[in-house]
């Protein structure tokens, strides 16, 4: 095993995450705007804004799922318990004695066990529910003359605040994770150029240098 | 689907466009019309074919408004029989929905209370010549008067039909004689100051009842109505209120709250004045996400709840409170009147008059807005009430589940208004008449109100006083601009302007409280727990490694 520089987010990976990060918090923002809790944008502004975010996001979306699944990548989120145990008491007990962090990104494996749950439940739960909640509320007024619709609007409105919520503190989370282990820079250089310490088996290197030489650096 | 479509469309637009609206909105006002304005639009029979300047039947003298109606009815040999149909005659309306009989000839209101009884004063704004009590002719035609609404000279007028109290009949006295055959050969179709005449006076004076009619719409500027603009579009009330042979669209009596059925086809329609029936059911061009989501809110809102932003604007009042517990005091035995507000257009109005009491006046006011679907109940002068509470004189139905409701404006009137209170029920009073029991001369309530009882054999405990009351206007009038029209964040914020209406989850408006509490904990909870993380990964031994 030989620790490599390796690329392991390709540009669209690092698009993908960028974008996706200005477009939720610009969700975020014009969100709580339009919920009351701040008023830096009249009522209309936040409503333009948030719907187009929001169909940016959608249209993102659609090609990071397409994307996933044709380059195998997906297979980064296969949860497993295997580390699982380490990575948490790591975080919250080796982490104040200055240990090492458990995880070694392999090449097939670049999320800890923790972070790799972590967004998977933000995949097939959190953004789902945004987004299926937000289309349905955003069309209300195709479905307002169903039985009972002003009780499904509050529930829509109600799953659609508790899931940004849950998005705002899973946002804190994941960007106080990077001031963990080494530094906060070391930890998104990778978004930003790719490249990353990355486990490699001789079998994986060989491979690499044989059909792949850009990817190592 | 394809409002959806559609809608993509816009949203591709959204950000492209934007700067275009703004520009397109640089083009208003309408720049105003040169020379004389034309004439007002009245719908779809303005032109004519006659001209009745060369008609003989009306190159004759005419010593009174029934010898001119007869010249009227040689040639429009049907339109009595029509004419007799509407409510501007029968002053009677049967609602088919509540099976009760409204119209004026039997109503109370909270402004004057009742013509029944009145009429000698009140039928000055009936459609006719010469009603003043019980015996006046419904089935003659000549009786009808056309010229109240079809003069053009402007130089027509009406005095009541019977005298009244020598008081009040000298207000009247001394008015120039009119020339009947130069008003008979200008007639034309009513204009806004024919139809004004009484709708813009209704409760006794200008802009006093319904708040959205006043004397500003003879002549009136955009800012206070894009259609009936003097320079602009020029609308007569006839080019909304269409006509079908006398019988006009349009009712106070029986309102469509929801117009689903828009334009209809071309010419069709004539049964409504609603907005949708000229502007459709998709009313705003779809060029960007707002005017998607207005298009929508169609269904939920009705148009004149973002379009007519305030009502009583242009510089005329409308009274909101009216107190006729302080009516009755005198100066030296005599009736007297306080000038105690000018209105925006420089007009003294009274605030006291001994026939009336004591009123509030109030400009451009925000409405009151409720569901409406457009059915009123009113109490009527067999309706029994608790009279220790506040009664509404005209209570409206509507909710959001109901299928029918839009969310109306409306103007609330509140009156403490004499009331029969042994019987618990509101009582007919007697105003006008010669003699010494009405109201106006004599200033004696009791006597008023035992006459107007017994006039018409209705019960009265001889206990009278005074009750709370309320009425709710639909304002519709005084349609503004489209960039005076309210904003999203009227309604969509906290104290906005749909804070009282029931029923709905207005985003901006509402928040479910204890998911809000949850997620704030929560945030903060998370904040707190990664700082107090921080502070043990500093402050515990070995930090310099990592
Ligand atoms: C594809 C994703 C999304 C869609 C389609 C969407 C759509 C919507 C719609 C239609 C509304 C109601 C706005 C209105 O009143 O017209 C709304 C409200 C809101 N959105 Fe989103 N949204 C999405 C993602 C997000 C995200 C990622 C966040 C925050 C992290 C968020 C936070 C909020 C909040 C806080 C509200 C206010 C809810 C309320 O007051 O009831 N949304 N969204």
């Amino acid at each position: 095993m030989a620790i490599r520089r390796v690329r392991i987010f390709s540009l669209f990976e690092r698009f993908w995450h960028w974008s996706q990060m200005l477009l939720i918090m610009t969700l975020m923002f014009s969100g709580f705007g339009l919920h009351g809790f701040h008023h830096l944008l009249d009522f209309k502004q936040a409503v333009d804004l948030h719907t187009l975010a929001a169909f940016l996001l959608l249209l993102l979306w659609a090609f990071s799922i397409f994307w996933l699944f044709t380059t195998r990548n997906w297979r980064h989120f296969i949860p497993t318990v295997k580390g699982m145990w380490q990575v948490l008491r790591f975080y919250s007990f080796g982490i104040f004695q200055g240990e090492h962090h458990p995880y070694r990104k392999a090449y097939w494996r670049k999320h800890n066990p923790l972070q790799a749950l972590a967004y998977l439940m933000l995949k097939i739960v959190l953004f789902p529910l945004i987004w299926i909640s937000g289309l349905v509320y955003l069309f209300y007024f195709l479905w307002r003359d169903i039985p009972h619709a002003t009780q499904v609007l509050d529930g829509v409105a109600l799953v659609h605040t508790g899931a940004a919520f849950t998005i705002v503190v899973f946002v804190m989370i994941h960007v106080y994770m990077l001031t963990t282990g080494h530094s906060f820079k070391e930890h998104v250089m990778p978004m930003i150029n790719g490249f990353d310490e990355v486990d490699l088996t001789p079998e994986e290197e060989a491979y690499l240098l044989k059909d792949q030489p850009e990817v190592l650096g | 689907m394809r409002p959806v479509l559609r809608f993509f469309l816009a949203l591709l637009l959204i950000a492209g466009l934007a700067p275009l609206e703004t520009m397109g909105e640089g083009q208003w006002p309408t720049p105003p019309a040169e020379g004389k304005p034309p004439p007002q639009i009245s719908g779809p029979l303005s032109g004519g074919t006659g001209d009745h300047t060369k008609y003989e039947a009306l190159k004759q003298p005419f010593a009174t408004g029934p010898d001119v109606t007869k010249a009227c009815l040689s040639c429009h040999t049907e339109t009595g029989k029509h004419f007799m149909k509407n409510i501007h005659w029968t002053w009677e309306y049967r609602n088919p929905d509540t099976g009760q009989l409204l119209g004026k000839k039997h109503l109370i209101n909270n402004f004057c209370t009742n013509a029944r009884g009145n009429e000698g004063m009140c039928a000055q704004c009936h459609a006719g010549y010469g009603w003043k009590d019980e015996s006046f002719d419904f089935s003659d035609e000549t009786n009808i008067d056309c010229l109240v609404c079809h003069d053009t000279t402007g130089t027509y007028y009406k005095t009541p039909n019977s005298k009244g109290s020598p008081a009040c009949s000298v207000m009247f006295e001394g008015k120039p004689p009119m020339d009947f055959t130069l008003i008979a050969q200008s007639v034309g179709l009513p204009e806004r100051a024919n139809c004004g005449a009484c709708h813009f006076n209704g409760g006794g004076g200008d802009n006093v009842k319904h708040g959205d009619l006043s004397s500003a719409l003879k002549n009136p500027p955009r800012e206070l109505d894009v259609h009936m603009d003097a320079k602009g579009l020029n609308f007569a009330c006839t080019a909304c209120h269409v006509t079908k042979s006398h019988v006009w669209a349009g009712s106070r009596y029986r309102v469509a709250a929801t117009d689903d059925k828009g334009t209809g086809k071309p010419g069709q329609r004539r049964d409504v004045a609603t907005c949708e029936s000229c502007h459709g059911t998709a009313p705003h061009k779809v060029d960007s996400l707002a005017s998607f989501k207005r298009n929508d809110h169609i269904s939920s809102i009705a148009c004149q709840t973002c379009h007519i932003p305030e009502f009583a604007r242009g510089g005329v009042a409308t009274i909101t409170n009216w107190d006729w517990r302080t009516a009755g005091k005198t100066r030296n035995g005599e009736g007297y009147h306080e000038h105690g507000y000018t209105q925006g257009n420089g007009e003294h109005r009274y605030t006291y008059k001994s026939i009336k009491g004591d009123f509030t006046y109030g400009e451009n006011l925000v409405p009151l807005y409720r569901w409406f679907n457009g059915q009123m109940h009113y109490t009527t002068i067999d309706t029994k009430f608790d009279i220790t509470k506040p009664v509404a004189i005209n209570d409206f139905t509507g909710s959001r589940e109901d299928g029918d409701s839009r969310i109306w404006p409306f103007k609330k009137m509140t009156t403490w208004m004499p009331a029969d209170l042994g019987n618990g029920t509101l009582v007919y009073t007697h105003l006008w008449g010669e003699d010494s029991d009405s109201y106006w001369g004599n200033y004696d309530m009791g006597k008023a109100i035992a006459h107007g009882m017994k006039e018409f054999g209705l019960p009265y405990s001889g206990e009278h006083g005074f009750v709370e009351t309320f009425s709710y206007w639909p304002i519709t009038h005084m349609v503004a601009p489209k960039e005076d029209a309210l904003s999203c964040e009227d309604c969509h914020s906290k104290q906005g302007r749909l804070d009282g209406v029931a029923g709905i989850y207005i985003p901006g408006r509402d928040n479910n409280r204890w998911l809000d509490l949850i997620g704030i904990i929560a945030v903060v909870g998370t904040l707190v727990f990664i700082l107090g993380h921080a502070l043990i990964r500093i402050v515990a031994p070995n930090r310099g490694k990592h």
